[in-house]
């Protein structure tokens, strides 16, 4: 730890402070009438004068420069953006409510399994910010390191990359430090494809941001994932505000006045097809109601879903106006391997699977010739399904 | 600490719709006369729900990139935002007079100054000048030349038609353009008779909407009958009965809308320094360079949905 470089400056920033004293990540300053006490887990100093509290800080550089990152740097005492950056490098969190939520998302992929144990003391994290210390965040691969990692000085930036682009070349990827640039590659997924939904698990690669500031870090993430830091924050102080079903459907006006009439079976098959992991990063904490929990199990994803979101909202509408005809019974002719092709087809577009369905393998029910011959056979012609309604 | 909310409706469907909300956040941003300037969307992330939360200010202007005060400015916006004593009495507008209400957003306990929407804002007028300026590439157009300027309309809120009106009423007074007419897609007067109401050889037709989509894109240019099939295309100047009409993309994309935003907040107490000064002479560049004020026809969802 000796190469840590600390700079005059650190040392006047944190005299400044000595006199009302300094309880920061280990370290210590108290003044009781001219006389300095420090102490960090290490080692312990009392009756210092000035000049010995220069030398005795001097030989602290770690606890000294990260003193000042932290609380002159980053600053932001008790907001979202500082507990991510401390979640960055597996810092503390001051504000972790123990009983109440996982310190990060519940799912960091490898990482995780060392996370709720693991904050580092400042000693551990400063030899590990040189290597940098990775995290993720969804599809998002964090790594926090030192600027200066032959003599760090405690300035820390952020490297930010797609989780799959952990071990690639950064030659090989298009590189950013603007964070408005995330706007736009989140976007698209990597077909082109427009995501209206921003924690659906289809977030190209491709792309590195590097040497991002710990502000810009949480802008840029921020672009990825719009407001998942703030309500990261909120459930791990205990007090992430969930809205249930019922109280966003009944809080809706005009075209989705309708969804409140939603049936509750409907909403179970509804959280069923989009609410989860497959479908979006977020972990649905909403319930039918509160005190009566969907049956539908609300995913592993690593940010809190606090309430139904708007791709929701509006596929409801759709379901309710469908939910509100009747059913019948109809009568139709077809194979028992016709029968078992319509489940394949239906199988095939849900799972977002058409795309890869080579265009030979007539072996697959879902295969375009496949599709085209059914329709040719069992289909009239005004294109619709040959069935007949039996009951009134 | 204060931020600035630019409030929009954004699309499921249509990844361009949120562009003009970007594009004028972005010049905000660059002025520097907010701590933070945040977009938030209906339809796209960050939601009107969660958007008060990402920011650390204390003190929020919320303006709504909407034309009138209606559905979404006066019930969708503050009920999304938790501005629980909101009622569109605090505004105490006649309809296109609304400036601000103050109130508290309850799930972060932040006061939040909750703005009229862009759409009636007076400097809007100057931004639909503009884009006339732009469309036929002349600063001082006028002389000779008929200017429509083209809303929604609808029967279910009178609001939606005043925005028009009003500004069109503020244009004709200034005597610049031979005639100023205000023309409607549901409602009387309809934009497909453009060519009924004016004399001028030249027609300049400026759409009173946010961002480009179905209604500026497909709807109008097709109803005014500057093309057959909007996925041809269309010239600008087209001719129509005897006239060439210079059709305009959205006035909501051009970049003198982040003027108004600003003085939006400005009106509101927001402290913007020399901000719209800034944002102003990058206007005005932007528009000697000759932007291209036709953008291609696209397809997709607009505000609609």
């Amino acid at each position: 730890m000796t190469d840590v470089s600390v700079a005059t400056d650190d040392i006047e920033a944190l005299l400044e402070r000595a006199s009302d004293g300094v309880a920061f990540d280990g370290l210590h300053v108290t003044e009781t009438d001219g006389e300095y006490a420090l102490e960090t887990p290490g080692n312990e100093w009392t009756g210092l004068d000035d000049a010995a509290l220069r030398r005795a800080l001097d030989s602290v550089a770690a606890y000294v420069t990260n003193w000042r990152y932290w609380q002159e740097t980053v600053g932001g005492e008790g907001t979202a953006r500082r507990a991510f950056l401390r979640w960055c490098e597996r810092a503390p969190l001051a504000d972790a409510d123990p009983d109440a939520a996982p310190t990060g998302p519940r799912t960091g992929g490898a990482d995780d399994a060392d996370d709720r144990p693991g904050a580092l003391g400042v000693t551990d994290r400063y030899d590990a910010l040189r290597d940098g210390i990775d995290r993720e965040w969804g599809q998002l691969s964090i790594t926090a390191r030192f600027v200066d990692i032959d003599a760090p000085d405690g300035e820390r930036v952020y490297d930010l990359w797609h989780v799959e682009d952990a071990g690639r070349d950064l030659a090989d990827l298009e590189i950013h430090d603007d964070p408005r640039d995330a706007r736009e590659l989140a976007t698209y997924d990597e077909d082109g494809r427009y995501r209206p939904l921003k924690t659906a698990p289809t977030l190209p690669g491709g792309w590195a941001f590097t040497g991002l500031s710990g502000a810009e870090l949480v802008e840029t993430v921020e672009f990825f994932y719009p407001a998942t830091v703030a309500n990261w924050h909120r459930e791990l102080r205990g007090n992430l505000d969930v809205d249930h079903w019922l109280e966003t459907a009944e809080r809706q006006t005009g075209i989705y006045d309708v969804i409140d009439e939603l049936p509750r079976e409907a909403v179970e098959w509804m959280t069923e097809a989009c609410c989860v992991d497959s479908q979006c990063l977020r972990r649905r904490e909403w319930q039918y109601e509160a005190g009566d929990d969907l049956a539908v199990d609300g995913g592993d994803g690593p940010f809190p879903c606090r309430e139904p979101c708007s791709l929701v909202v509006a596929a409801a509408r759709k379901w309710a106006t469908l939910e509100s005809e009747d059913e019948h019974t109809y009568e139709l002719e077809l194979t028992t391997s016709e029968l078992n092709q319509l489940e394949e087809l239906i199988d095939a577009v849900a799972e977002g699977r058409t795309d890869e369905i080579r265009e030979a393998d007539v072996y697959d029910g879902a295969n375009r010739y496949r599709a085209r011959y059914l329709r040719a056979k069992r289909f009239d012609d005004e294109g619709d399904l040959e069935a007949t309604r039996v009951d009134d | 600490m204060q931020a600035l909310v630019i409030a929009a409706h954004g699309s499921h469907l249509n990844p361009d719709a949120s562009d003009p909300t970007y594009a004028h956040a972005d010049t905000i941003r660059e002025t520097g006369a907010f701590d933070e300037v945040r977009e938030a969307f209906w339809k796209e992330e960050p939601h009107f729900r969660e958007v008060i939360r990402t920011l650390e200010s204390d003190e929020v202007f919320v303006v709504p990139l909407f034309i009138s005060e209606g559905y979404f400015t006066e019930q969708v916006i503050p009920r999304e935002l938790r501005l629980d004593d909101w009622d569109p009495d605090k505004w105490e507008s006649d309809g296109t007079s609304a400036s601000q209400a103050t109130l508290e957003a309850t799930d972060v306990g932040k006061t939040i100054h909750y703005c009229g929407p862009v759409g009636t804002h007076d400097a809007m007028t100057d931004v639909i000048v503009q884009r006339a300026e732009t469309a036929m590439e002349d600063p001082n157009v006028g002389d000779g030349v008929g200017l429509s300027v083209v809303g929604h309309g609808t029967e279910r809120n009178e609001n939606s038609a005043k925005a028009i009106e009003y500004h069109s009423d503020r244009i004709a007074e200034r005597n610049r353009f031979d005639e100023v007419k205000a023309l409607f897609m549901d409602e009387e007067p309809e934009v497909d008779d453009v060519t009924d109401y004016f004399e001028s050889d030249d027609i300049v037709v400026v759409p009173l909407f946010i961002a480009d989509g179905y209604h500026t894109q497909e709807d109008i240019p097709e109803d005014m009958g500057l093309t057959e099939d909007y996925r041809l295309g269309w010239d600008v100047p087209a001719a129509v009965d005897g006239h060439r009409i210079w059709y305009t993309g959205a006035v909501g994309t051009e970049d003198l809308m982040a003027d108004v935003v600003l003085e939006r907040a400005a009106d509101a107490g927001a402290d913007i320094g020399d901000a719209r000064e800034a944002v102003r002479r990058l206007a005005a560049s932007a528009a000697e360079a000759g932007t291209d004020s036709s953008p291609e026809p696209n397809a997709g969802a607009g505000a609609g949905d």
